[in-house]
């Protein structure tokens, strides 16, 4: 498009400014976390001595250790059995073309609009049922179902997408379902396989709800749910609070800019299919 | 033969079908039970029928979050498509560099970071010390400032633009990657008829990206309805009622009040609000087609 010199130049302007305001939170919270911890922090501004030592304050007194150690449990198991049955089923649903497959897909489409607000209250009776309140299991166990209904339909888009022909193929060489599945489709849906695992990923460590209501001890929550926790204690230290929050944020950050491309393509993805 | 095609077929079909039966369709179906009885979660529960439901319609401490999540639907959807159409085209109008690829990078961030956090990053933004109010001190405009979330004017605007924040990259990139599949030929053909930059956007950008922005309204007003991160960690809700969405209300009734049947309601509530919003906007795009 042709564009005159002046127009370029406010486009530019306006974006900084929006660059800006991004960023402005997440720095304002960066010079109050580097402000002396006994007293209220003030204004935006890089203190003349930063205490540094905040963040190893909160990193300790936070338990922070244990805290990766149990959001790395959790996501552990809950994205590769999402991961596993997400994908037979796409797999059943896309390929395999069950009877009676549509039912499950409504099913599962319309359970894409549940808010977990919605289910939080059954949810928490339940696992107390099961005597699993205040593990990482209340946590695991109903992400990997609340994740079916996303997970299924990402994965079935994936397999209407390969070519029917490939499994004829397959079937004509003597191969049975399970080692067709094994040897061709999974090595060819890896790339959606990926971008569901970074999705999940996400999700898991910044879920809040669930750790906040089944998981009464901050040390056996995802990070996310931890903070929720600091945010009580530290009512009187907000500088601490700020670098919790900023040690809560750095693993999904960092991993954010060394994989960018895959993570903007898996959410945007994300967004399209959900 | 096709027997045990089927048998094969729904064990694949089994894990996932369990998982979600078992975490998502029975506590649905509970919840529906749970909100016809009147339980403090300990004792034992009494049969009301639908009174939960009469009494989330008349009651306004109940009404006032179904209205303020309505209220966010500006926030976290009109804001954020706007902002992200304005912005998805100047990026589009510069020259692809390290600029336009940093400055895609930075307006997805928010994206990335817990709505926990994002939540208390906020908070010390609007705080009576806080960044906004220091930087309007510093340029001169000092009476304007207040306590942003527990001013009654303020409070509600304060958290949905929190919302705006995080939802805005989103929507610019999608909007980005949907305008890249423009044919710029279309663009050609606009200009030959002498059409201006404002035309062109009309009748050139926006049908191009029309279904981005139907993705981009469903997803954002679901969590407008369904906010609960941002506002937990900001203003529970208050001052008053001021902030109070069905989330929050939620969570009160069933694990502080102890008014679980009616808390129970208000999450069926919800969810109907959630259907009754998105249907509509999903048949409207289907129709076009």
């Amino acid at each position: 498009m042709v564009t005159s010199k002046s127009e370029v130049l406010v486009g530019r302007i306006i974006l900084i400014v929006v660059l800006v305001l991004t960023l402005l939170p997440l720095l304002g919270m960066l010079s109050a976390a580097l402000q002396s911890p006994d007293r209220l922090p003030t204004g935006l501004a890089w203190p003349t001595n930063p205490h540094w030592e905040n963040f190893v304050t909160a990193f300790t007194v936070g338990h922070v250790w244990v805290l990766l150690g149990s959001s790395l449990l959790i996501v552990v198991v809950v994205v590769p059995v999402s991961l596993l049955f997400a994908t037979l089923a796409g797999y059943a649903l896309g390929n395999l073309r069950v009877r009676g497959g549509r039912v499950v897909l409504v099913a599962m489409v319309l359970g894409l609009t549940i808010p977990f607000e919605a289910i939080i209250i059954p949810l928490y009776y339940q696992i107390t049922s099961y005597g699993l309140l205040n593990t990482q299991w209340a946590i695991i166990l109903p992400l990997i179902g609340l994740y079916m209904p996303f997970g299924v339909f990402w994965m079935r888009a994936h397999f209407i997408g390969v070519p029917r022909e490939l499994s004829e193929a397959a079937r004509v060489d003597g191969a049975g379902v399970l080692q067709e599945f094994r040897r061709i489709q999974i090595p060819l849906a890896r790339p959606a396989l990926s971008a569901l695992g970074i999705l999940l990923f996400l999700w898991t460590w910044n879920q809040f709800l669930l750790p906040l209501v089944l998981v009464d001890d901050p040390d056996k929550r995802t990070m996310a749910g931890a903070l929720g926790a600091f945010q009580g204690q530290y009512i009187d230290a907000l500088p601490l609070l700020f670098a919790a929050a900023l040690i809560v944020m750095l693993p999904t950050i960092i991993i954010y800019v060394i994989f960018q491309r895959q993570f903007i393509g898996a959410l945007l993805q994300g967004a399209v299919k959900g | 033969m096709a027997r045990r095609a089927l048998l094969t077929g729904w064990l694949f079909l089994l894990p996932a079908v369990v998982a979600y039966c078992l975490f998502v369709l029975y506590p649905l179906l509970t919840a529906v039970q749970y909100s016809f009885y009147k339980w403090n979660g300990i004792g034992a529960s009494t049969w009301v029928g639908l009174y939960n439901y009469l009494q989330i319609f008349t009651d306004p401490t109940l009404l006032a979050p179904i209205g303020n999540a309505l209220v966010l639907i500006i926030y976290f959807t009109i804001i954020p498509v706007v902002s992200g159409l304005i912005l998805a085209t100047l990026i589009r109008n510069m020259r692809q560099n390290a600029f336009s690829s940093a400055a895609r990078t930075i307006l997805f961030l928010p994206q990335i970071v817990p709505l926990v956090a994002a939540g208390i990053a906020w908070s010390w933004m609007y705080a009576q010390t806080g960044t906004i109010n220091s930087i309007l001190n510093t340029v001169g405009l000092g009476f304007l400032s207040r306590s942003w979330l527990a001013d009654f004017g303020t409070a509600l605007p304060a958290v949905g633009l929190i919302g705006s924040w995080v939802l805005t990259g989103l929507c610019t990139v999608l909007l980005l990657t949907g305008m890249g599949k423009i044919d710029p030929s279309l663009y050609e053909a606009a200009r030959i008829d002498g059409a201006g930059w404002f035309r062109m956007f009309g009748a050139v950008t926006l049908p191009g990206v029309r279904q981005e922005i139907v993705v981009l309204v469903t997803i954002t007003i679901i969590s407008a309805l369904s906010s609960f991160d941002i506002i937990y960690t900001t203003t529970k809700g208050g001052p008053g009622t001021t902030t109070l969405v069905p989330g929050i209300s939620i969570f009160r009734l069933a694990f502080v009040q102890g008014q679980v049947g009616l808390a129970s309601a208000l999450g069926i509530v919800l969810l109907i609000l959630v259907l009754a919003v998105v249907l509509p906007v999903q048949r409207i795009a289907r129709e076009r087609d």
